[in-house]
């Protein structure tokens, strides 16, 4: 890949039209999806999930039954996929690595003083390879809000670069809390920034903040992600994350991105959810599919 | 770099089919005309046909009206008018809204009867034309009470009986634009729809006599283009509302020339829709795709002529690609369809035409790779790059989803482009800077100019043209204006 990028004036990203924003999500969950459509985006939506526990109470044994769900996501439906990854704190990546062996999910951890990110620079950087070193595939980082939204771009700019290169192999996700960034605009211009300084995928939000993450947040990093790909043909993930709890709401999701970035995108490699209900909600809709009814919330498992 | 850079758009994921399911309509195998408050048989005898321009088959046939039909329609509408224009504001409100409540009741059935005559997405017609039409009803039904609040110390009168003919573009969305002004202001009508579109009107002829109106205040007649010529001439006719070709239009000022009958005209237009290098883009591109491809582009404030700051001109037009090929082009009746059927062979016709003249003339074409179905008028959508005012399919209404685009340097070059047309009917600004937009909106010479938007409808806005794109304006009390001596 040719390494001439340019790296543009943040200053000056291109603008953001809410209410244009609003419409265009609006015609998206105007689609009607059936039949084997419905089935195949279900099957998809299983797959790009990255099944998540972040929380102060989070044990082993917790995490080695969450794992144990991620690959086994209701065995009496043959056929299902795993789920792309789990996505824990650091001090748990060890534990889902060992309980993962083999079944080709990947450990996603979050880092750098996960979830407000107020901590130093060296705690960010021994935080990351602290998760790297214990096996993580992927690194959940947080942007530093109160840096960007002060206007200090370069630093916003220079940790996520740093991080990248604490990662190593293991994928960066830049994690933006969207919810917290105020504008669209504020939202398009953290998007170029992440990307130009070396993430892999962006991410929307942590789940601790409300609102996380919404349809026309996603739309304007998606179209950040289409040209930042027309502008240096590097391929950049997307990741949605918190709120996002029924197969329904996900299925507009995946149509948003089909019909932003193509086929390209609609794998696990370049999309994921961040959640951890959603899973149930797709199975007891691919349930419904196969029998014709419903069933109860109790015949599915809640790890 | 080596790698080509496209993005694939639905290869990996195509969505099945999703029809609207039409077995709750209910569609008579014949209409008849609907004077003084009941469906009577023409005196020709004769009908015609309508089809479903989707798949060419013939849905049901309506009456062929001629002079005597026309006469007894106007009558009809002479004898209501005393009795209706003294019932208080209050009571004709109370009509009028119950029109609006009955048509929301039965949405679901209009929308189905709209996709299925005039060719446009289930989408539209469900989301936009009948929702809107409901809207205007309820809107004009809260003037009807208020009228010498609307115009203080003029002591606003109607007109009498109002002759009204639309077009097939919007059927149902256009008889609400004529008929709830007309109604509030407490006069009686004879409205014609299109001969390709009558039956949301024929539908709504029933939906009004349901509603308990008075009889003969609202008389709806169906026929071609004597039909609309006999309403024209009819000597007990107050005034003349038409919604239609700039060429019609013309005849109809000649024809009304010297008597006293008042008239309001809304025409054909070119729209400019200019999009400045400090837009957001990407809605600015959305706006483009809604100001031209929407009802197929058969709209008379279509953004047909698009306007790009040459300094984003490459970047637009790759966005604007992109997102053509994700339009679903297809079966109306289907949900995700976004482009449906032209409205009629013959403006097919006309349509191939122009493209063969823009391709002829030099115009670079463009279209997305969707296939057509067999059967049934469609089209691609289409754009035509590096052309100037010179050429046809810049200077002439197309009314399909042809999109001709030029560049531009300065906000004079780009203010003289728009103008120099003989038409005026709409235009779209699209820059994220407040001031420029003022600028240029005092300076376009376009009735209806939306900023960083493009296409929007409002029964309290209102709407009409400068130029040869007509006269007079519809929607808000401009539009209720229309209806009285003021």
């Amino acid at each position: 890949m040719s390494t001439k990028t340019t790296i543009p004036d943040f200053r000056i990203t291109p603008t953001v039209d809410q209410v244009g924003v609003e419409e265009r999500v609006a015609r998206f969950t105007t689609r009607s999806i059936k039949k084997e459509s419905k089935m195949q985006g279900m099957k998809m939506i299983l797959s790009m999930i990255d099944l998540t526990t972040l929380e102060g109470k989070d044990t082993e044994g917790k995490v080695k039954q969450m794992c144990y769900k991620a690959a086994h996501l209701h065995d009496i439906i043959p056929g299902l996929p795993t789920v792309a990854a789990v996505c824990v704190y650091p001090s748990m990546v060890k534990t889902a690595k060992d309980a993962l062996i083999g079944t080709g999910v990947k450990v996603a951890s979050v880092s750098t003083a996960f979830p407000s990110g107020q901590s130093t620079h060296e705690i960010k950087i021994s935080d990351t390879k602290f998760a790297i070193a214990n096996g993580a595939d992927e690194i959940d980082m947080v942007i530093s809000r109160g840096e960007f939204l002060k206007g200090n771009y370069n630093f916003v700019f220079d940790e996520i670069a740093a991080i990248k290169q604490a990662c190593g192999k293991a994928r960066l996700k830049v994690i933006f809390e969207t919810g917290e960034l105020s504008t669209l605009d504020n939202i398009r211009k953290v998007s170029d920034i992440a990307m130009y300084a070396g993430a892999d995928f962006i991410k929307t939000s942590t789940g601790k903040i409300s609102p996380a993450a919404t349809m026309p947040v996603t739309l304007v990093m998606l179209e950040a992600i289409r040209d930042y790909y027309y502008a240096t043909g590097r391929m950049v993930g997307m990741k949605p994350a918190g709120g996002i709890s029924t197969s329904k709401l996900a299925l507009q999701y995946l149509i948003m991105v089909n019909e932003t970035l193509g086929a390209d995108w609609l794998s696990n490699e370049w999309f994921r959810f961040g959640a951890s209900s959603l899973a149930n909600d797709v199975l007891m809709q691919i349930a419904k599919q196969n029998t014709g009814v419903y069933q109860c919330s109790d015949y599915f498992s809640k790890d | 770099m080596s790698k080509e850079k496209k993005l694939k758009f639905n290869a990996a994921w195509e969505l099945d089919p999703a029809p609207e399911d039409s077995k709750h309509v209910s569609i008579k195998k014949q209409y008849d005309l609907f004077i003084n408050g009941e469906f009577v048989k023409p005196n020709s005898k004769k009908y015609f046909a309508t089809y479903n321009p989707a798949t060419d088959e013939k849905i049901s046939e309506v009456a062929d009206a001629d002079e005597k039909d026309v006469d007894k329609a106007v009558k009809a509408a002479r004898a209501a008018f005393g009795k209706w224009s003294k019932l208080s504001g209050k009571e004709r409100g109370k009509y009028i809204y119950r029109i609006a409540r009955l048509m929301q009741e039965r949405a679901r059935e209009f929308a189905v009867i709209e996709t299925m005559d005039g060719g446009k997405p289930i989408r539209e017609s469900r989301d936009i034309d009948v929702p809107l039409a409901a809207n205007h009803f309820f809107y004009y039904a809260g003037w009807a009470d208020k009228l010498e609040y609307a115009f203080p110390n003029r002591n606003p009168k109607p007109l009498g009986v109002a002759g009204q003919i639309i077009p097939w573009n919007f059927p149902l969305l256009m008889a609400a634009w004529k008929i709830a002004p007309a109604l509030a202001a407490g006069n009686t009508v004879v409205l014609k729809p299109a001969e390709t579109t009558p039956l949301t009107a024929l539908k709504l002829a029933e939906l009004i006599r349901d509603s308990g109106l008075p009889k003969g205040v609202v008389n709806i007649i169906t026929g071609a283009g004597k039909t609309g010529a006999a309403i024209v001439n009819h000597p007990d006719i107050n005034k003349i509302a038409f919604t239609g070709s700039t060429n019609v239009g013309k005849w109809i000022q000649k024809s009304i020339a010297g008597t006293d009958k008042k008239c309001t005209l809304e025409l054909g237009g070119k729209a400019a829709n200019i999009i400045f290098e400090d837009a957001p883009l990407d809605q600015a591109v959305e706006g483009i795709i809604n100001g031209i491809f929407f009802n197929q582009g058969h709209v008379c404030c279509a953004g047909s002529r698009l306007f790009v700051q040459e300094s984003v001109a490459d970047i637009v037009i790759r966005k604007l690609k992109d997102r053509m090929e994700t339009l679903k082009v297809g079966d109306p009746m289907d949900k995700n369809t976004d482009i449906g059927a032209i409205n009629s062979k013959q403006q097919l016709l006309k349509i191939q035409e122009y493209i063969e003249i823009g391709k002829n003339e030099g115009g670079e074409i463009y279209q997305p790779s969707c296939s057509l179905p067999k059967k049934g008028n469609f089209c691609k959508p289409t754009i035509f790059l590096n052309v100037s005012q010179s050429h046809r399919i810049v200077q002439e209404e197309i009314f399909g989803p042809v999109l001709a685009i030029q560049t531009f340097r300065t906000i004079e070059e780009v203010i003289e482009k728009a103008n120099n047309i003989p038409y005026g009917l709409s235009a779209g600004v699209w820059t994220d800077k407040g001031s420029k937009i003022f600028n240029l909106t005092s300076k376009l010479k376009a009735g209806v100019v939306w900023a960083n938007t493009y296409n929007k409808f409002d029964p309290t806005s209102p709407f009409g043209g400068y130029k040869e794109s007509g006269f007079g304006r519809e929607g808000g009390l401009h539009g209720l204006g229309a209806y009285l001596t003021i």
